[in-house]
């Protein structure tokens, strides 16, 4: 295990963590669904995640900075995930959808 | 200077809380004058004050290379007054108390008050020219406010006027002679003018300016003097105090007492120097001899046939600040202090009193109006009827008063006149008993009062100079002194006698009431010093007396003496001015006695002085009013008339018509330029940034996942470009 950890170089975490973003992205911005969306941010978030993790390994293991980052950035985003699905079922209350291109009520 | 800062603080801050107001005043003039009394009883007997006066001065106004000083310093004669000034001022203020509490200015008025005193102490420790003219000027500026205090009266804000223009052609000569004083010397402080042998030498070599044919000193003198006139009011410019009268009766006092014309006096008592520079018996000497004497003589004249108890006394002003100014005139500088000092006390004391009659009087008045109406009976409604008869009258429904207002009234009556009077000796003993001390100061009743010792004082100077030295100008002063003198005792026992004696020819004399508590202790305070302060300046050589005082005799005179660069000759005691004094003082109170106390004037019967052949000529003030109407004021009104017709009219409003032509049509061009260039240019911005806000407003959709996108697209932005920077 630790010998094919060795032999992963960094650019292949970075290539895992650019694919995952952009599939995050790409949910985030097309899923006509509003928990899908979310997910989509999620995806994002962890994409950041891994990096955050492969970066600490690969360039500073001895300081702890790395993780304490990824460790915000997981409550942050279990925060996020709390806040957005309680809007969302608020939301479906309302209007009785979650389809966000009919969420407009933020326009002027 | 706390009573400035009581000023302050009552136009600032308190002038809501009437109790609060006049307490912060009459505090504020206590610590002046316990402060006062410090620095008095300090110098008081330092023999070398007047050659190094304290005090200090820092550096004020840059002028050019040097710097003009400003400062304060206490020299004997600065003293003398930090002594006088600051003792009428505070119990005129207590009186105040008393006197002012219907009045619903009373706030405004403890406030121009206590600027009015603090404007006169500041005067009195100036050590220099300029700061004098400030604290000269604040005290025109109060006299004004506080003579036209009841403005609602024409006769009042009238007399304000009339004081303010007549005192300011006065100030105007003060201030030529400052500034000459300033471009011959170059410095304006006393010490370094007056009790400098160089300066005031070079100043009498110096011929004046427009070759009047008399030194540089001489005209400075005269010019400064003009001020003294102004402010003193000699003839011609005395118009104004008898009018003064028309504010309340405190600020009558303050103004002949005090502050106004003592400051006048003052003026020409620290300029005393500059006058002998020009020479002993030179044109400035002569001038200021002869006004005073013509002044002092006018000033009694008139005295001896008014009416208004107040104006009585406001001739008696004139004509004793003619005493002073003839005695400086003569050289008398020492007696001309001297009776300034014991003036300001009997006059202050004699127009208090007048004004608690005038108290008494209206409270009687009203009095019996109510009990003629039938409304009200006994004393009980009497107090919150209070009001003066020189008071707003519009605030109160008002019953007489001097100025016709009472229309309810089937005659209009005048509580300060006094035919009205008569008999208050036993309605008013406390008010009797100072009136007639401050009385007998003003006649010179023999040795026991203050008068007496001030008036013989410029007497036996007069005396000397003029009968046994041979100066013709004394000789002059002298005899129209005497003149004056018996004139003056004679109408005080006129006063007195038609105001106390006798029965009460009105109802409202019949039921006049002592004053308050507040009104009668000043009075019983300053009739001691009437009394007492002459002994500070007996002779040492007058039998009894001189012995009597021991060291203490001529105090003053040694102390203020050292203001002079020479110690005037000590004059050897003669008997024969003393007992002209003395006989001239007797006999005018005797012939007072014979023609009004033995037979009180009855109601209804005429005044013994209007069977004189020029009993109109006086009574009208010798028509000085009238003509200066005639002379001056007509011709200016005419002027000033036709000056609005033909140069306002005719020419400035040609030009300004003129102009307008003009600045209309450069306006139409401007118009234009504005239409095309600016609102142009301001509407093509205006669009832009609309445009550019509809665009940015379609952008906002409102849907989360169209702001992801520009934000992904942002950040692509950035990073491209941040690749493309650093590459």
């Amino acid at each position: 295990m630790q010998n094919l950890l060795n032999g992963i170089p960094l650019w292949w975490y970075l290539v895992v963590s650019a694919a995952l973003f952009c599939i995050g992205l790409y949910g985030a911005l097309a899923r006509k669904n509003a928990i899908a969306l979310l997910m989509g941010v999620e995806l994002m978030l962890n994409a950041a995640n891994i990096n955050l993790l492969a970066f600490w390994r690969y360039l500073a293991p001895a300081s702890s900075g790395g993780l304490a980052f990824a460790a915000f950035v997981l409550v942050i985003a279990a925060a996020e995930a709390a806040v957005g699905l309680a809007l969302i079922i608020s939301v479906y209350r309302v209007t009785r959808s979650i389809d966000p291109e009919k969420l407009d009520q933020m326009k002027l | 200077m706390p009573p400035i800062l009581a000023f302050a603080v009552i136009a600032l801050f308190t002038n809501r809380y009437r109790q609060t107001s006049s307490t912060i005043a009459v505090f504020a003039m206590i610590a002046s004058l316990v402060m006062s009394f410090i620095v008095f009883f300090n110098v008081w007997q330092m023999k070398d004050l007047g050659k190094k006066p304290i005090g200090g001065q820092i550096g004020w106004l840059p002028t050019g290379e040097t710097v003009l000083n400003i400062g304060v310093a206490v020299d004997p004669l600065g003293a003398t007054f930090l002594f006088m000034v600051p003792v009428a001022c505070t119990l005129i203020f207590i009186y105040s108390i008393g006197y002012m509490s219907a009045d619903p200015r009373y706030t405004r008025f403890f406030a121009y008050l206590s600027l009015f005193a603090g404007s006169m102490m500041g005067l009195v420790v100036s050590d220099n020219l300029l700061t004098l003219f400030i604290f000269w000027e604040l005290m025109g500026f109060c006299s004004y406010s506080l003579i036209g205090f009841f403005y609602q009266k024409p006769s009042a804000y009238k007399a304000a006027v009339k004081a303010f223009m007549t005192t300011r052609v006065g100030d105007m000569l003060l201030l030529l002679g400052m500034v000459y004083l300033y471009a011959q010397t170059g410095t304006l402080n006393f010490h370094a003018i007056l009790h400098n042998e160089e300066v005031l030498k070079e100043l009498a070599a110096t011929p004046a300016v427009l070759g009047l044919g008399i030194s540089a000193a001489g005209l400075i003198a005269i010019l400064i003097f003009g001020g003294t006139v102004g402010k003193s009011a000699q003839w011609p410019l005395h118009v104004w105090l008898p009018d003064a009268m028309e504010g309340p009766t405190p600020v009558s006092a303050m103004i002949h007492a005090a502050t106004m014309v003592s400051a006048g006096i003052f003026m020409l008592l620290r300029f005393f120097p500059l006058l002998v520079a020009s020479g002993e018996h030179g044109t400035a000497f002569t001038i200021v001899g002869l006004i005073g004497a013509f002044t002092a003589f006018l000033g009694a004249t008139i005295a001896v046939a008014q009416y208004d108890i107040k104006r009585v006394l406001a001739f008696s002003t004139i004509s004793q600040l003619g005493f002073m100014v003839a005695a400086v005139g003569i050289g008398a500088y020492v007696a001309a202090a001297f009776h300034l000092l014991t003036h300001a006390f009997f006059k202050a004391l004699l127009f208090l009193a007048s004004g608690s009659v005038i108290h008494g009087v209206e409270h009687g008045h009203h009095h019996v109006s109510h009990a003629g109406h039938g409304g009200h009976s006994g004393h009980s409604g009497h107090e919150s009827h209070s009001s003066h008869g020189e008071h707003g009258h519009d605030a109160h429904d008002s019953h007489g008063g001097h100025d016709d207002h009472g229309e309810h009234d089937a005659h209009a009556f005048d509580p300060q006149d006094m035919r009205n009077m008569g008999g208050l000796r036993t309605r008013m003993p406390i008010t009797f008993a100072t009136f007639l001390i401050g009385g007998l100061a003003l006649a010179g009743f023999p040795f026991i009062t203050a008068g007496f010792w001030s008036k013989d004082e410029i007497f036996a100077d007069a005396y000397y100079h003029g009968l046994v030295k041979g100066d013709s100008l004394a000789t002059l002063v002298f005899l129209v002194l005497v003149v004056s003198a018996l004139m003056t005792a004679f109408y005080t026992m006129r006063q007195i006698a038609m105001t106390f004696l006798g029965q009460p020819r009105t109802e409202a004399a019949a039921h006049a009431t002592e004053s308050v508590p507040s009104m009668t202790f000043p009075l019983i305070v300053l009739a001691v010093f009437a009394l007492f302060i002459g002994f500070i300046n007996i002779p040492k050589d007058f039998p009894v007396f001189g012995a009597l005082m021991g060291d203490g005799a001529f105090w003053l005179k040694n102390f203020i003496a050292s203001m002079l660069l020479e110690k005037p000759e000590p004059l050897t005691f003669n008997i024969v001015p003393v007992l002209f004094s003395i006989g001239v003082a007797l006999g005018g109170l005797a012939l007072g006695w014979l023609v009004y106390a033995r037979n009180p004037l009855q109601a209804g019967q005429t005044d013994p002085v209007e069977k004189l052949p020029v009993f109109n000529f006086l009574y009208n003030r010798w028509y000085w009013d009238e003509l200066y109407r005639k002379i001056f004021i007509t011709p200016l009104q005419v002027i000033a008339d036709n000056y609005a017709r033909v140069v306002d009219k005719g020419v400035i409003d040609r030009i300004l018509e003129g102009g307008y032509a003009f600045g209309a049509r450069v306006t139409k061009g401007f118009a234009e330029f504005d239409r095309v260039v600016i609102t142009g240019f301001s509407d093509a911005v205006g669009r832009f940034f609309r445009s550019l806000g509809d665009w940015g407003r379609e952008l906002q959709t409102g849907q989360v996942q169209n702001y992801l996108l520009s934000g992904l697209i942002m950040v692509i932005a950035i990073l491209v470009f941040f690749l493309f920077l650093f590459q």
